[in-house]
């Protein structure tokens, strides 16, 4: 049976730690020429650079070659083609697709229909779960392990799809704390905290950065949109309660670090960039290794 | 009146097969297409705008020598979670059956979310049952939640 990644609960822990392990080996040893002789389809129905140049950084650096379009408006989605019918031509040329879609379930489906492995690049609101093992990666780079820590995540719990993924993926790991801190509008949603009371894990939730900060191993930071307020007046009262700067993490522990899945706008202060405790970048780096390793075991190369 | 309905469900017993009783009387078409009624050959007669204590208003379908699988009359329950089967063989009940919603639901309900793909492309909606009472469901593509409140049938 073919294997997709199309959301972050299709891996169990073990298949985490693979990932991880492999993703490890990869940064030592990028270029590999495991995809010698393979296409990859690169099918990018919205446009997303960053996670399209990481795909095709990842695959490049394994020997593959990509084929694809980088936005719906170079492909036969303009002609009126359904995704049904892209999916099966393009399993017929490539050995692996790589996906991004606007509408929710696109990846699912196309992973029913491809006759090849489809790994899920983001599906609108639902699941990117590459970002998530990469945050992982990026977590076990930093602390040296996936137990005992305390997340903090801030900013738009609620359609945040990255921080709904880390959670369920670390909640798999011994001990977690989560801290959440959001406005009234945007805070976790019931279904993921009733997965941590199920587990027994302990979270608790602000609606503001607070003293407890201190306290934090990594501080995940989400952008507060404006459109996502019914009411403009809510947004203009907490859109500057959810911006981090530098003097914010004066008493936080050594080794904490800042995570975000960026682009960033302005939830993230430019005086943290200098900050060594501001991490934002090297984990979009640590994205190529991690997609790397996820193409490998896709397609048990290694 | 209650006497009127019994007397004329009397006149038109059937030798052997179904009868399906509770049926919110809103839903009967609905009923009739998702069990694909309106496809067989089988003599077929119902009732709707019955009184009912519990619905209110009911219907009531009768199909004869018609037997039905648990999987397929389960189909109903979401629309008609009150129905009550009869299993008649020679103008006597023989069995008595009630609906229960199954595990997994293929066709039948929308997903709620219009950003959903099986809302932007023929697709067959698929979705597991996370709650019976009230009703959630969890649609299998895009992996949000449809309650009761939002619960719209194709």
């Amino acid at each position: 049976m073919k294997k997709d990644l199309i959301s972050i609960t299709d891996y169990s822990k073990e298949e985490y730690l693979r990932i991880l392990e492999l993703a490890a080996f990869f940064e030592l040893n990028p270029n590999q020429n495991l995809l010698n002789g393979k296409v990859v389809a690169s099918l990018f129905f919205e446009p997303s650079t960053r996670t399209r140049l990481s795909f095709e950084t990842a695959i490049s650096r394994l020997g593959g070659r990509v084929i694809g379009f980088a936005d719906a408006g170079s492909s036969s989605v303009t002609k009126g083609e359904t995704l049904h019918d892209t999916i099966r031509m393009i399993s017929n040329y490539a050995d692996l697709i790589v996906m991004r879609h606007p509408l929710e379930g696109a990846a699912r489906y196309a992973a029913e229909i491809a006759s090849v492995p489809v790994i899920n690049a983001g599906d609108g609101a639902n699941q990117h779960p590459t970002q998530t093992l990469l945050d992982m990666y990026s977590i076990l780079k930093t602390q040296g392990t996936l137990d005992n820590l305390n997340i903090f995540m801030v900013g738009d719990l609620k359609y945040g799809r990255t921080v709904h993924s880390l959670l369920m993926a670390m909640s798999d790991f011994e001990n977690p704390i989560f801290n959440f801190i959001a406005p009234d509008e945007l805070l976790m949603p019931d279904e993921y905290k009733m997965h941590l009371r199920e587990k027994g894990i302990r979270y608790f939730e602000h609606r503001e950065f607070t003293d407890i900060i201190s306290a934090a191993d990594i501080i995940y930071m989400t952008r507060v949109q404006k459109e996502r307020f019914s009411d403009p007046i809510e947004y203009e009262k907490v859109k500057n309660i959810y911006i981090l700067r530098d003097r914010m993490l004066k008493n936080t522990k050594p080794n904490v670090r800042v995570l975000h899945p960026l682009p960033r706008v302005n939830e993230i202060h430019t005086d943290v960039d200098r900050n060594e405790k501001a991490y934002y970048f090297d984990q979009a780096l640590n994205g190529v290794f991690t997609r790397e390793a996820i193409i490998a075991h896709t397609l048990n190369l290694i | 009146m209650e006497e009127n309905i019994k007397k004329k469900l009397k006149v038109s017993a059937i030798k052997d097969g179904t009868v399906i009783d509770h049926i919110p009387a809103q839903n009967l078409f609905k009923v009739i297409s998702i069990l694909r009624l309106d496809h067989i050959d089988n003599q077929i007669t119902f009732g709707t705008n019955l009184e009912s204590y519990k619905l209110g208003s009911k219907a009531i379908i009768k199909v004869s020598d018609k037997f039905f699988e648990d999987d397929e009359i389960n189909k109903i329950a979401l629309i008609a979670p009150h129905a009550k089967l009869n299993i008649i063989r020679n103008y006597a009940v023989t069995e008595k059956k009630e609906v229960e919603i199954p595990a997994e639901i293929r066709g039948i309900v929308r997903c709620f979310n219009p950003r959903c793909i099986t809302n932007n492309e023929a697709i067959t909606t698929r979705f597991a049952v996370i709650s019976k009472s009230p009703i959630a469901l969890k649609c299998h593509y895009c992996e949000k939640i449809t309650d009761q409140e939002h619960l719209q049938i194709q």
